[in-house]
């Protein structure tokens, strides 16, 4: 078995375990620089910029000309006319300014790992689905299903967004400018939502963890949320948040809730698999 | 999973059989299995309009004999319309197996209904005095072209494309519904009713004909009923929000109405477009863009939310 070289994310403690075979052939080069980077992204300039019009494109033809540009060190794209298209934007790895003139239909910017994303109309349901890092901005309304089971980054929506925002989320910020729907922070597991509206019923339903600042009414709890008390932390948070994606008011935070898991539906370790083999 | 639509012009007419086609048929991925308008034209005071068929599109393939029996099916409802009083002022042959009519009555419609459905093979699809409804296999611009839609003009309608999921690939089994038998009420809907037996059996009860074994034909009956017994379109509506269980999001289209209603989980989508003379919703947001290629406003209904515009 290849000696494991200690990377940085070593030194954090995010490793713990001695990965063998196919796993670490995979994931760990000894040789490879450390710049997390993937082996499929391209060096962009961000002032290379060009724009094209997708109004007569299928949405495979744009997803593949988006990565045909990026290839050509493109650092800066805009997408005229996306026509509220289908999985527009999808599985960039890439650090890109991506920006769509117009809205985007079912599982926009899904799965993307870094690009920095602006959209000027509405986008539907399961936008940045999975996303892992990066920004994306909707200046207008999102559908359901906004940010499930993102991992990463930042997912803003200046407008209202449906139901189920944040579903199964793992990590990042989630942000809403208006009002959610039902359900909202279903089954969250990680990361923080700000919903700067009124929250739909049955909010943090069945949450293992995170935290949901609501600056509006909530309609209801959901089971096992509870509401914790606003830390002077949470506060100067709430404040630079805002403040970074020029929300009205970023500067009064002091009316906001802050909603928690009241962990009594925990009925789980903490032990990683290895650690549980052990203890079994 | 199946698309709906829905558009409706407040004030003044348009050509809603172009603006429908082109929206169900940006829809066609959500269900390539038939296409179904209610068109809603301008309103004949003192004459009925009705649209119906003496044969599914599949017999007339492939029956033995089904041109005979067309003809006979035919000949008998023409024979009950005049038993009836009914009398027929105009009567186009649209498909094969597909006619319109246009007939004065001035008696009660359910008797007239069910005597010309007891004829075999016989499916009213709509009697109105401002509706049309068509329905076929086939995507949305086949089913415009062959019962040529494509100069309707009216104020508002619904329209369908079906994924068959739980019942079968056929016309009767196609969106939208009429509201049988009350004239000019039809629905379309996105979705699964889960106590669909229990309240069919209730309806049954109650007097009421099911055509087909399609889940969505019962927010037609319900609201029928709604309207049998008094009740006004929007509290229907509402009730039906707690009455019917599943994941659904239905459109409703009266003589000079259009609504919209969304179950509490929300589990089924819709985008809504709203200006002062026009509305327009669908499943999907491009379906709006069909009509409308520059950017506009849109946005989600939230759950349990119950909608009605007037023409």
């Amino acid at each position: 078995m290849a000696k494991l070289k200690e990377h940085v994310s070593h030194e954090m403690g995010l490793h713990t375990e001695q990965l063998a075979g196919r796993t670490q052939q995979v994931f760990f080069d000894p040789e490879e620089g450390e710049n997390f980077a993937y082996p499929t992204s391209f060096d962009v300039d961000f002032n290379k910029r060009t724009e094209f019009d997708a109004k007569d494109l299928e949405t495979n033809a744009i997803n593949l000309k988006i990565r045909e540009l990026v290839k050509q060190g493109y650092g800066t794209i805009v997408v005229q006319n996306p026509g509220a298209k289908h999985s527009l934007g999808v599985g960039i790895f890439n650090r890109l300014q991506l920006y769509f003139e117009g809205s985007l239909g079912y599982f926009g910017v899904g799965l993307i790992d870094g690009p920095n994303v602006r959209i000027s109309g509405r986008v539907g349901w399961s936008c940045a689905e999975n996303m892992m890092a990066g920004t994306v901005i909707i200046e207008k309304n999102a559908g359901s299903c906004f940010g499930a089971a993102i991992r990463g980054g930042d997912l803003v929506c200046k407008g209202n967004v449906g139901a189920r925002t944040g579903i199964d989320m793992k990590g990042g910020t989630i942000i809403v400018g208006g009002k959610t729907g039902i359900l909202s922070g279903f089954m969250m597991q990680r990361g923080r939502m700000i919903i700067c509206g009124d929250a739909g019923e049955n909010l943090g339903d069945s949450m293992y963890d995170g935290t949901i600042f609501v600056g509006g009414r909530i309609d209801s709890l959901g089971v096992d949320a509870v509401e914790a008390e606003m830390t002077e932390l949470d506060k100067s948070w709430l404040k630079r948040k805002l403040k970074t994606y020029e929300f009205n008011g970023a500067d009064n935070v002091d009316h906001f809730k802050k909603i928690v898991a009241g962990k009594q539906l925990w009925n789980y370790d903490n032990l990683e698999p290895s650690e549980k083999k052990l203890v079994l | 999973m199946c698309g709906i639509a829905g558009l409706i012009h407040r004030g003044k007419s348009a050509n809603i059989g172009k603006e429908l086609t082109a929206m169900l048929q940006s829809l066609k991925h959500r269900g390539p299995d038939s296409t179904g308008f209610a068109l809603y034209g301008p309103a004949m005071a003192d004459k009925h309009v009705m649209r119906f068929k003496v044969a599914e599109q599949e017999e007339v393939k492939h029956g033995f004999k089904i041109r005979e029996q067309m003809k006979e099916r035919k000949q008998t409802v023409d024979a009950r319309l005049k038993e009836m009083g009914a009398r027929v002022e105009l009567e186009t042959q649209v498909t094969d197996y597909a006619f319109r009519y246009v007939f004065s009555y001035h008696d009660e419609l359910r008797r007239l209904a069910e005597y010309i459905e007891d004829v075999e093979g016989a499916e009213i699809l709509s009697i109105g005095h401002a509706l049309e409804l068509i329905k076929d296999l086939g995507d949305a611009t086949r089913v415009s072209d062959q019962y040529n839609l494509g100069n309707f003009n009216g104020t508002h309608a619904i329209g369908h494309t079906r994924m068959a999921t739980e019942s079968d690939v056929d016309i009767r089994s196609a969106h939208p519904y009429w509201a049988y038998p009350f004239d000019d009420v039809s629905v379309v809907h996105n979705g699964q009713l889960t106590n669909y037996w229990m309240k069919r059996r209730a309806l049954e009860r109650r007097g009421h004909r099911f055509m087909s074994d399609c889940d969505s034909e019962l927010i037609a009956v319900y609201v029928a009923d709604a309207i049998d017994r008094g009740e006004d379109l929007e509290g229907a509506m509402l009730r039906s929000i707690h009455e019917l269980d599943g994941v659904f999001t239905y459109v409703v289209a009266t003589s000079d109405a259009l609504g919209m209603a969304k179950d509490t989980m929300a589990a089924k989508p819709m985008v809504l477009y709203e200006s002062d003379d026009f509305v327009a919703m669908a499943s999907e947001e491009m379906a709006i863009r069909t009509i409308f290629p520059h950017e506009i406003d849109t946005y989600d209904p939230y759950e349990g939310e119950v909608r009605i515009w007037q023409s």
